[in-house]
């Protein structure tokens, strides 16, 4: 099971986090803070698994950013990477060609999309085409409900 | 630049990155939190737009890593809003706020099913989603029968049909209840049939929880999750989209075969060649590409088919041809490959026919200790951990060393842990085991527990052979420039106790020996100044002929660390200064130890211990468990001198305190081992079903019950104070498993008033619970308080009794009184009405005169020599505390004829005291505490022996 999802800048500035345990909350951000400075040390020919208390951490680095993945020390380690690579085709798919900046003004957007990839802690779709259809549906809907009086606010579903 | 479609939300997030440093960005932060918490206060006039903003905002700051502490109601309220815009909001920020224990999630309980039962997929999905995530067992309670619906629904799409099945994961791992498993089970087996591959993943997903909790359930679901996998991996009826970089979805795969892996064993035949056939496939056909995802993806399947073959049992070839392929892949340049066929070969320890096979990789193996990647060097670890055995035991040992000089910080206590555990559990021989420890402490000394060297200790004790050995090596240690403190405590100890074997060696004279161990005195700490007192006697009077220079030199060290600050080394100088002085008649007290009682290691306890605790089930563990260590303790059961060491503490006159773990210099004996054996308890102490009772000596250092389960161990410590005293009962539960119905009565004698302190109803595993007893003396009496014990061991109730030592003598304070004062108050007694107690006790132990004087004096009675013209006899004085003091006279008389025989007065101005009193010497006398022995219950005190002997002779003597 998949115990957390967080995303990472090289800076060590959290961009997404999300927990499926019942972690105590005020422990999260130093368990971020422990693990990030881990990852942050590793270099770059080293693998993507470090273990961390009784977790395994799975992490991938894409440009500027890590993302990390807390799991039971008895997952499938590949398998997890590979989640967090098909996370980042979806992202890329959506923003089309993701940068860390999409990511931070857009962090909502990004929630959105992990809860169509991920659930529970487990894989929820492994269909791009299909958390696509689900998120531009999303978009749709949100648009449509536009009030009158705010007609301010940009279409966040340009494409 | 990509906006977030809010101004307020764009622009806040722009100036938090625009902060130059961490002060001005939590600045920026705080002034935020402040508007927002205002905007909620008067939230009248919030429009859903700029209550959805301010709720973004939120989960933004929290995202950052900063508190946010209010609000929660507002991101709450917005999942009972109508739009979807608004719902959504509320639904995504509370799931990523709060935790599923939070009390306002109980608020919208009610909202969120009716969003699940309501028409709208839309807001079905969101509930759904937010339940999966956080929801708990409150959720599971009210929710289950609704989610399970939808799952098996044949309205519903694909969409809440695969959130429903994740959303019952979550809510079957908080209350494993809510799966029925009588009609369950069918339907899960119905819903394998699923055609869409993301509903079947995400049912899939469900059954692994299922199936690891009650695999028996679920039988009818193998065959299907076979036929699963030959679909897969035959890519039949698999969608596009559905395929990993042409893979048909890795993913799927990897649960299925998670699946099967948790069903104890696939008896039907046919099913059995299906999936072999399938997961032949995978082994054989399963090559390193380049695109690294692809890799990655066939891999993760690859790595599951391992260990799934490994469940399996399968044919011999088939598990070779898994070691071979780890074995390939420990070797390859891809170090994700490599960290998992390190792990994996680890798991594969656990099948007992392949242990050879890897053992042929061993080259490449411990080439891996050095690999640049710590997260590998550790897998590396673990598994030269798991293969050593007796054949590689030397190899693998002698590199853990090696590698210990340039180990990283984070690994080093593992390493010396196991290799410790290694060398003990496979030594070829014990000299080699003496060298690898010794090594070991000299290279990371820092990292060797106690453990580690008492059981070198206990090694060299038990093996006649190994001591001149262990002795001479220990000397050259102490040679090295920089020696770890733990040296000079073994060092010291093994010195202490074996260097006159080697006295006739060039550097070995007790002079030089002493001058080596004394260099480092002056720099370690009071413990070990403490054992290294021990060491210079024993090395004094274990030397031939006494040279006067050591004996001067000792004798001054000692002298001077009389006033040492701290009393356990001050008692030792002072009580070894006095003992050297008496010669060569003290030889016999500073004779070497006896041997130790063959008993578990400590550090095999240990490391099974840890990894009980991380509840893992790696192959180590298992094999540790399996495994009993082979390392030889030769041990006499009845040590030499036919006491236990534990059991040889002298009462001490002197001590009002006692603390059992604190190691007490008795006439003698090296403490430090004392202390570890206390610590492990007497046999004598811990059979409950052969002496219930434990007698109590003058201290009762630890009893471990539940004979050699060792599930409980007692404790306890004692302070006293006139006619009171406070006890601190030390109830420690070593087991893994809580006791329960504890229950800690004690029952007091009349005379005693007892406060108690509750003890909790259970001791959690591996806790210690502490349970102060204030006792107060109101009047005089030889009975014991009794600790009733009992406790329920999870497979039956077990109860004892426990004497606690709360006797007589600690009520008892030495009284000096001048001879003229003493022998007027003997007068006195004499009456009328006579007061003085009288009887003739026969059978009394033969004792020299002086040491029935010592006894006398460690039951707290003041001797005073000299005053009784009779040097035959012995008197003194001592002040008993009830609820009124009373002085006490005590006089005993010997026959030098017949040392059985005496005649025991006692005199107090209350003759209930003087009663008691004197039953209680009688006691002492007659059958001396060894402590090994119970005492027998106090016998009724018999009147007719009262009135022997002529009191008026007695009183003309004084």
């Amino acid at each position: 099971q998949i115990q957390a999802v967080f995303l990472v800048s090289r800076q060590g500035k959290v961009r997404l986090q999300k927990w499926y345990t019942a972690y105590p909350g005020k422990d999260r951000p130093k368990a971020i803070r422990e693990i990030t400075s881990i990852i942050l040390s590793r270099g770059s020919r080293l693998c993507n698994f470090i273990e961390w208390k009784d977790l395994k951490v799975i992490y991938k680095r894409y440009a500027s950013l890590y993302f990390c993945m807390c799991v039971d020390a008895d997952d499938n380690e590949l398998d997890c990477l590979e989640v967090i690579h098909l996370f980042v085709e979806v992202l890329d798919r959506y923003f089309g060609n993701v940068c860390e900046l999409d990511l931070v003004f857009n962090f909502h957007k990004a929630y959105y999309i992990l809860d169509e990839v991920l659930l529970s802690g487990e894989l929820q779709e492994s269909s791009k085409k299909s958390v696509a259809r689900v998120i531009s549906a999303q978009d749709t809907m949100v648009e449509k409900a536009k009030e009158t009086g705010i007609s301010h606010m940009m279409s966040s579903s340009s494409k | 630049m990509a906006l977030s479609g809010m101004r307020g939300l764009s622009v806040f997030i722009s100036d938090v990155r625009n902060c130059q440093n961490k002060e001005l960005e939590r600045a920026r932060v705080d002034k935020e939190l402040a508007n927002i918490r205002t905007k909620f206060k008067n939230d009248k006039g919030l429009t859903p737009y700029e209550k959805k903003k301010y709720v973004w905002k939120m989960l933004y700051i929290f995202m950052l890593g900063y508190d946010v502490d209010f609000g929660h109601m507002e991101a709450v309220s917005l999942i009972s809003a109508p739009k979807y815009a608004e719902k959504q909001v509320g639904y995504i920020v509370t799931s990523s706020l709060l935790n599923e224990n939070h009390d306002f999630l109980r608020l919208v309980i009610n909202t969120v099913r009716n969003d699940i039962i309501g028409r709208n997929e839309t807001f079905q999905c969101l509930a759904l989603t937010m339940v999966g995530n956080i929801g708990g067992k409150e959720f599971s309670e009210s929710l289950a029968p609704d989610v399970q619906k939808l799952l098996i629904s044949n309205s519903c799409r694909p969409l809440v049909r695969k959130k429903a099945a994740l959303c019952l994961l979550r809510l079957y791992r908080k209350n494993p209840d809510v799966v029925s498993v009588d009609g369950w089970a069918d339907r899960m087996s119905q819903l394998l049939d699923e055609r869409e591959i993301g509903v079947l993943t995400a049912v899939m997903s469900l059954l692994v929880a299922l199936v690891a909790n009650n695999p028996d359930a679920y039988w009818n679901c193998v065959s299907k999750c076979v036929r699963v996998l030959e679909r897969l991996t035959r890519s039949q009826d698999i969608p596009q989209e559905y395929t990993y970089y042409g893979i048909p979805s890795p993913w799927l795969q990897v649960k299925t075969m998670r699946v099967l892996q948790y069903f104890p064993a696939i008896d039907d035949p046919n099913i059995r060649r299906s999936l072999f056939e399938v997961l032949q496939r995978v082994l054989m056909g399963t090559d390193a590409v380049k695109n690294i995802n692809k890799n990655n993806a066939t891999h993760a399947v690859l790595f599951e088919a391992l260990a799934l073959v490994m469940h399996l049992d399968a044919e011999k070839d088939m598990m070779a041809q898994c070691v071979g392929l780890l074995g390939k892949f420990i070797a390859v340049r891809e170090p994700n490959i490599r960290y998992l066929g390190l792990e994996n070969m680890t798991r594969m320890l656990m099948v007992s026919d392949v242990q050879e096979s890897i053992k042929r990789h061993q080259v490449q193996i411990i080439t891996s200790l050095r690999d640049p990647d710590i997260s590998i060097r550790r897998r590396s670890l673990d598994l030269l951990y798991g293969m050593c055995d007796v054949t590689n035991a030397k190899d693998i040992v002698e590199e853990l060393l090696q590698y210990l000089t340039t180990a990283d910080f984070a690994i080093r206590e593992e390493l010396a842990l196991k290799a410790a555990i290694l060398a003990e559990k496979f030594a070829p021989d014990l000299s080699w085991y003496v060298d690898v420890i010794l090594q070991l402490i000299e290279k990371a000394g820092d990292f060797v527990s106690d453990d580690i060297w008492y059981r070198v200790v206990q090694f060299v004790t038990n093996n006649d052979d190994l001591q001149p050995y262990a002795a001479a090596k220990a000397r050259d240690f102490l040679d090295k420039p920089a020696v770890h403190e733990t040296m000079v405590k073994v060092a010291g100890y093994l010195l202490g106790e074996y260097s006159h074997l080697l006295s006739r060696r060039p550097g070995c004279s007790p002079k030089e020996v002493f001058s080596i161990i004394h260099d480092k005195f002056a720099t370690v700490s009071t413990p070990t100044k403490a054992i290294l007192l021990s060491a210079y006697i024993k090395i004094l009077l274990h030397s031939q002929t006494v040279d006067p220079e050591l004996q001067n030199h000792v004798l001054a060290v000692f002298r001077k660390n009389e006033t040492y600050l701290d009393a356990e080394v001050q008692q030792r100088a002072s009580e070894y200064y006095a003992l050297s002085r008496k010669g060569p008649s003290m030889v016999d007290v500073m004779a070497e130890m006896p041997k130790f009682p063959e008993r578990q290691s400590a550090l095999l306890k240990k490391a099974e211990d840890t990894e009980v605790d991380v509840a893992d089930t790696s192959a180590t563990k298992l094999r540790l468990m399996q495994l009993t260590s082979t390392a030889v303790v030769v041990a006499d059961q009845k040590p030499a001198n036919g006491v236990h060491p534990a059991l040889t503490r002298v009462p001490s006159g002197q001590r009002n305190i006692e603390a059992p773990t604190v190691p007490v210099a008795n006439g003698g004996q090296s403490p430090a081992p004392v202390d570890f054996l206390a610590i492990e308890a007497a046999p004598t102490h811990s059979a409950p079903e052969s002496s219930p009772l434990v007698g109590p000596g003058d201290s009762l250092a630890l009893a471990l019950m539940d004979n050699q389960a060792s599930t409980v161990q007692i404790g306890l410590k004692a302070e006293w104070r006139g006619n009171q005293g406070r006890i601190v009962l030390f109830l420690g539960n070593k087991h893994t498993a809580p006791l329960l119905s504890v229950k800690a009565v004690i029952l007091p004698p009349r005379h005693m008033q007892l406060l108690t302190s509750n003890v909790p109803d259970t001791i959690p595993p591996r806790a210690q619970v502490q349970c102060p007893v204030e006792v107060t003396n109101l009047s005089p009496s030889r009975e014991i308080p009794v600790l009733d014990f009992c406790y329920n061991n999870s497979s039956a109730m077990v109860s004892f009794k426990l004497r606690l030592p709360v006797i007589m003598s600690k009520f008892l304070q030495g009284a000096t009184l001048a001879p003229a004062d003493y022998i007027a108050r003997w007068k006195a007694l004499m009456g009328p009405p006579n007061k003085l107690l009288q009887e003739v006790v026969r059978g009394v132990k033969p004792l020299p005169l002086q040491e029935m004087s010592d006894l006398l004096g460690s039951l707290h009675v003041a001797i005073a020599p000299g005053y009784d013209p009779n040097v035959n006899n012995i008197v003194g004085a001592a002040t008993y505390f009830s609820e009124n003091p009373t002085l006490c006279l005590v006089r005993i008389e010997t026959d030098p004829a017949d040392r059985t025989q005496i005649r025991l007065t006692v005199g107090t101005p209350d003759t209930s005291v003087a009663l008691e009193l004197k039953e209680y010497i009688k006691e002492r006398l007659v059958d001396i505490p060894s402590g090994a022995a119970p005492t027998s219950l106090p016998g009724m005190p018999s009147p007719a022996d009262d009135l022997v002997g002529p009191a008026a002779s007695l009183a003309g003597l004084i």
